[in-house]
């Protein structure tokens, strides 16, 4: 069945709508720049995470004297990646949907392929942004981050796979829900894959099974890249296999982005196309009457 | 149907098909699992023409106008607009097409400017978009322009919603149940944007299920009832079909008696030629076009479809 949203990729107008997506992006940047109840979202939880690094500071890693909070930065970095391309995308797609503004999309021209440009511009400015939040004051409050030429290197394409990663991933979970509030459902398995995957403590000494689960997740390299890039490297030997193993790295995050490439569009064109006035209206009257 | 039946020929003698009429539907049904909401629609549309689809809630308004829009498939019959099958329509045809959906509070934190603007740029490989600041003048949102959405007032955003409908200059507007929950001021001034999109020779099609909104908006009146177009035409020439229907009222011996019929002369004659003094407090009264659409529409939303069955009769 083919319908107006088949114009998703390719087509006239196609060129103007992916410049329509850019602007559309950064003006939402821009807004959550500039609404102080959004940049609270992104602060607060950069607070906490500062603090609990600061607690961490004279701890050291296992079989080291190095910092457990220096280690723990990357790998905070790693997973505010993972969490904004997933949780951030999967949410707003969530109440968007709900709200009708994919909708107003699907009515223009175009319309959805702007809207998904502006969300990947908008989730990965504000994701970006985010971890400055925590990475700038936490250089001044720990000691042991190092980079160098390589590490800039490393850092620059994890942060770009993992976007690519998880912001597919996000987009269809968050198409799956048409109730935002039913949306908090996947953060629980999302904080259990936190918790498996090293970001606080090194995993080598948890069950293998729990370390294999742990290393599907993109979280767990994630977390990994951010720390080859960022610390010294004979902290690999604390690593699974005693190695950054970038190619791993490389290899999972390629593959979760090339699954979410080929299903995404799949997922959110059939959502696409459930939409119209008459099921935003239905959510409308739910919502209201959760309120009232 | 006659009407209807004029609006087939009309489409017949234009071939090829839809060369004039910017919608074209015949025999649309939709069936949603065993529930038939639709069981053959037939209505045309002309440039330039504001066609109101009038009818009680739940008869399949919203259902017909999310079809010729695109956003719903159909279970059978033949659509057409702007020349094309809504089903397969591409961002070409997209462009061409207004809809005015019913914000709520998506694009809260955006100025009414900045979001007029950055629409406006998705028609531009199509057509020429109105410029956001005359656009914002023509809905009367100037005061309101560098604004944020979410602080505009129920009223002005239902303004908005109706710039961002017409930001791509369409050439056919879909307004599904425009002033919902409107206060009366509010209603009167969108009437009267309507009027003045009317003006500028763009196709409307709207909803409602007030009668009285279909009269003052609209050029032509389809009445959507029980799946089907039951009436077509002029709120003038529906009036006037419907006021051939007559009440008549009469007490024999003291018992009421309540008739309704067509030739109200005749059926007073003979009255009166069977039973002659005895007929006291005789009435007649022509059924207005509200009384007629009223007893329908309550017929239809207590679940009865006599009602409606009467109506057609009356419309034949």
């Amino acid at each position: 069945m083919t319908t107006p949203t088949q114009g998703l990729f390719g087509g006239r107008g196609t060129a103007m709508a992916l410049r329509s997506g850019l602007a559309r992006g950064r003006i939402e940047t821009r807004h959550t720049l500039t609404t102080r109840a959004d940049l609270w979202n992104y602060i607060f939880p950069s607070l906490i995470f500062l603090v609990v690094m600061a607690f961490m500071r004279g701890a050291t890693v296992p079989g080291t004297n190095f910092s457990l909070g220096a280690r723990t930065l990357p790998s905070v970095l790693g997973m505010g990646i993972a969490f904004g391309g997933l949780v951030t995308t999967m949410m707003s797609l969530a109440i968007e949907r709900e709200d009708g503004t994919l909708l107003r999309a699907k009515a223009t021209p175009n319309g959805m392929l702007g809207y998904l440009v502006g969300k990947v511009v908008s989730v990965a400015g504000m994701t970006v942004i985010a971890q400055l939040l925590v990475f700038v004051p936490a250089l001044f409050m720990l000691d042991g981050i190092s980079i160098d030429a390589g590490g800039v290197f490393t850092l620059l394409w994890v942060v770009v796979l993992g976007l690519l990663a998880t912001l597919p991933l996000g987009a269809m979970f968050g198409s799956l829900f048409s109730n935002p509030r039913n949306a908090g459902i996947i953060m629980l398995p999302v904080m259990g894959l936190v918790a498996i995957s090293g970001i606080f403590y090194p995993i080598n000494a948890m069950p293998d099974w729990l370390q294999s689960v742990a290393q599907v997740s993109p979280i767990y390299w994630l977390g990994l890249g951010m720390r080859s890039a960022l610390l010294p490297d004979n902290l690999a030997a604390v690593e699974i296999g005693e190695s950054w193993r970038h190619l791993e790295t490389f290899g999972v995050l390629a593959a979760w982005t090339i699954v979410g490439v080929i299903v995404a569009p799949i997922v959110l064109r059939r959502m696409a196309r459930r939409e119209s006035g008459s099921s935003i209206a239905e959510r409308r009257e739910r919502a209201m009457k959760r309120i009232s | 149907m006659a009407v209807v039946d004029e609006v087939d020929q009309r489409a017949r003698e234009d071939s090829p098909l839809g060369t004039e009429n910017v919608i074209e539907v015949r025999d649309l049904r939709m069936r949603y699992g065993t529930t038939d909401v639709l069981t053959g629609v037939s209505f045309a549309a002309g440039a330039g023409e504001v066609v109101a689809l009038l009818g009680p809630n739940g008869a399949g308004k919203t259902t017909t106008i999310e079809i010729l829009e695109g956003f719903r498939m159909r279970s059978a019959g033949e659509v057409s607009v702007l020349g094309a099958d809504p089903a397969h329509g591409d961002e070409k045809w997209r462009a061409r097409l207004g809809i005015v959906l019913q914000s709520w509070r998506d694009h809260g934190k955006w100025r009414v400017r900045e979001l007029l603007a950055h629409l406006g740029t998705y028609y531009t490989p199509f057509r020429d978009p109105w410029a956001a600041d005359e656009l914002i003048e023509v809905v009367g949102l100037s005061e309101h322009a560098g604004k944020r959405v979410s602080q505009l007032s129920g009223g002005q955003r239902r303004r908005l919603d109706v710039a961002i409908g017409i930001v791509g200059r369409p050439e056919l507007l879909f307004l599904d149940e425009p002033t919902a929950g409107f206060d009366p001021e509010a209603r009167r001034e969108f009437h009267d944007l309507v009027h003045k999109l009317a003006d500028s020779k763009t196709t409307i099609l709207l909803t409602t299920h007030d009668l009285d909104e279909a009269e003052k908006l609209a050029d032509r009146i389809l009445i959507l009832a029980g799946g089907s177009i039951i009436a077509n035409g002029s709120a003038d020439q529906l009036a006037r079909r419907m006021s051939t229907e007559a009440e008549v009222r009469w007490t024999i011996d003291g018992q009421r008696f309540v008739h309704a019929t067509v030739d109200a002369t005749p059926f007073v004659r003979e009255l009166f030629a069977e039973h002659g003094a005895a007929v006291e407090d005789l009435e007649v009264r022509l059924a207005s076009l509200e009384d007629t659409y009223m007893s329908m529409v309550r017929g239809f939303e207590g679940g009865r479809t006599e009602a409606v069955r009467e109506f057609e009769e009356v419309t034949r």
